[in-house]
């Protein structure tokens, strides 16, 4: 099988601390190189932290796995420096068809919003992004990435982890201050540190199959409900790059995995599915169960647990690598500031409290997706089968059709993290305090950009003016003075008007006003902005002391 | 009054960030609610539902439109 891809073997090098016997001693430890590992390891790189990643294996996913990666993940990878790879092979698709026994009863058409930067979706099998996250990570001194190099124990002492790292060559141990465990839904560090997860596992199956079709085949999202083909049951077909299909088959929890993967019993549930000679070929198939499940807490002392090994979903709605990346994203700056000593290390419990947040937001939505795809009951049926019914004609039936809603990042409106709005300061709109921020576009001395990748990495406060070069004196002053001190805020105006601001100020343009509509700004309204671009508070009116006071208590420095 | 065909669904003071959310906080209090009853009791259930919303609604005109589109799809 497999054609269209060949998989990387990555270089495994004997580490040097088999031959000197020594401890290696590191700040931080990623164990694990998938998508969610390796951005981690990239996100820490980025706010100048060494990372050694471990990984026991040494290439990337093998058959397609994670599919859908949605514009939070994307504006993340950006970030990583992997997201016009992504993009560009990725396939973009916006119409969806929903089947219901033999006959559509709908379709939908997702067209972009138009000024952001990136799209809803794109799909793209899991190899590739691993490819192009491990490639970035491989260039960069700051991470020594180490293939075939398998965690064997770990303990934690007091402030360090120690643990013992085999390879083909020999065993070695290492100490670090810091350890994030991105080791998958089996975790075995989590094992090894006797911690639980907890949840249910979901008594389905489904054989997932990657095909190559030879002719034509449109780039839409299809899912049947009850479909001839496949009585009773549903079925998903994607495009992904390289003219590869991923097919979802729901198999029910009685049938047998390894006969049902067998190609002599594959192949007619395909053919039965397109319905004619289409030719097509086979390049991988596996069958997978499910569980939706999350540990208590993601930070364990030294311990921090990202992407499945903290918490697991269905695949409906494609929020298992799609969060990972997030929890990335949420913790990387806050370890930083934790390393540097710049914030207490209670810090890092926000990351577990905001990332819980997102995790059931997460579970809630893919078990509803799990519930009515495979309805439990046979009232369930009958209800989704009245929906299905209904939609075909009525808009609020199509409403309530739910085979997968697209993964969106959590607004984090319960953080501790945020500072809540003045009393008497009013704002319109989405971009609360703890939204994940809204793009748009921007001119950067003239050339076309996008506020999303102008600001990141650390806090930025976005000031919106009237017109840049009448801002007065006491106000680019203490715009200036922020940039001053322990944790340093980016001072940034943007404003509809061209010009620059006096001092070194840096400013963008907003030619449409489009970033002024999304954040409900006027003149003198300012943003806080997180290092993981979410809204941590906002003003109506700038006062330098409100927005340092909003950076202590966004870094628990309060 | 006009049988609104269109989605509906919101709680006072609750904002939403996504569209979908409303309606799939209904399906799901739909589905709970019939939980571990046997099919004759979630029968039963829906009966004593149907009749609520309908006294709830209590135009007839709006009803009878309700009644038609129901019909039309069995």
């Amino acid at each position: 099988m497999l054609k269209t891809y060949t998989y990387p073997k990555f270089e495994y090098r004997t580490p040097p601390e088999i031959a000197s016997g020594k401890t290696l001693k590191v700040p931080v430890v990623v164990v694990g190189a998938g998508p969610v590992g390796l951005g981690a390891a990239l996100d820490l790189e980025q706010q100048g932290i060494p990372v050694l990643l471990l990984d026991e294996d040494d290439t990337v996913s093998i058959g397609s796995r994670g599919v859908c990666y949605a514009k939070r993940a994307l504006e993340i990878l950006d970030r990583y420096g992997v997201g016009d790879a992504v993009c560009s092979k990725g396939v973009s698709w916006n119409v969806g068809r929903t089947f219901f026994r033999e006959e559509e009863v709908y379709n939908f058409n997702l067209v972009p919003e138009p000024d952001h930067h990136r799209p809803g979706m794109v799909n793209l099998q899991q190899y590739y992004l691993e490819e192009y996250l491990a490639a970035r990570a491989a260039s960069l001194p700051d991470i020594d990435l180490r293939w075939r190099n398998k965690v064997v124990s770990v303990a934690q002492t007091g402030k360090t982890v120690t643990l013992k790292v085999e390879t083909e060559d020999g065993a070695y141990t290492v100490e670090t201050d810091w350890l994030i465990a991105a080791d998958g839904a089996r975790s075995p560090i989590r094992r090894m540190l006797g911690l639980d997860i907890e949840g249910k596992i979901f008594m389905d199956r489904f054989l997932i199959a990657d095909v190559v079709m030879k002719a034509d085949f449109p780039a839409e999202r299809w899912f049947w409900f009850d479909p001839p083909f496949h009585p009773g049951q549903s079925v998903l077909l994607h495009k992904q790059a390289d003219s590869v299909f991923r097919i979802d088959f729901q198999l029910g929890w009685d049938v047998d995995p390894e006969e049902a993967k067998k190609p002599e019993n594959v192949l007619p549930r395909i053919k039965a599915m397109l319905g004619d000679e289409r030719e097509f070929e086979l390049e991988w198939v596996s069958v997978y169960t499910f569980q939706c499940r999350r540990m208590g807490r993601f930070n364990h002392g030294q311990v921090l647990f990202v992407g499945d090994a903290a918490h697991q979903v269905s695949p409906f709605g494609a929020r298992g690598a799609n969060s990972g990346l997030q929890d990335a994203d949420n913790l990387g700056w806050k370890l930083k500031l934790v390393i540097d000593g710049k914030a207490p290390a209670v810090l890092l419990d926000s990351y577990s409290e905001e990332r819980i947040f997102a995790a059931d937001e997460n579970l809630v939505n893919s078990t509803r997706s799990t519930d009515f795809i495979t309805p439990k009951s046979k009232v369930s049926r009958t209800f989704r089968n009245a929906v299905l019914s209904l939609a075909r004609d009525h808009a609020f039936g199509r409403a309530l059709v739910n085979s997968g809603r697209l993964s969106v990042p959590a607004f984090l409106t319960m953080s501790s993290l945020n500072t809540p709005d003045c009393e008497g300061d009013k704002f319109a709109g989405r971009m609360v305090p703890g939204a994940p921020m809204d793009d748009a576009p921007v001119l950067d001395n003239g050339a076309q950009g996008w506020l999303l990748n102008k600001v990141g990495n650390r806090f930025f406060a976005l000031y919106f003016a009237d017109d840049p070069a009448a801002l007065d004196a006491t106000t680019v002053s203490a715009l200036t003075e922020l940039s001053v001190g322990g944790i340093a805020v980016q001072p940034l105006v943007i404003s509809c008007k061209p010009g620059t601001v006096a001092g070194n100020v840096p400013s963008l343009e907003d030619p449409r006003g489009i970033a002024a509509q999304r954040y409900d700004a006027k003149h003198g309204t300012v943003y806080l902005l997180r290092p993981d671009q979410h809204v941590a508070a906002r003003w109506r009116a700038f006062d330098a002391n409100k927005v340092k006071a909003a950076v202590a208590r966004a870094t628990c420095n309060a | 009054m006009a049988l609104n065909l269109n989605p509906n669904f919101s709680e006072a003071g609750k904002h939403y960030f996504n569209a979908y959310s409303p309606g799939d906080d209904f399906y799901e209090m739909l589905i709970n609610t019939h939980r571990d009853l046997s099919d004759e009791q979630s029968e039963l259930l829906n009966a004593r539902l149907i009749l609520l919303l309908a006294n709830h609604i209590g135009d007839i005109g709006t009803l009878r439109e309700a009644l038609n589109v129901a019909r039309e799809g069995v």
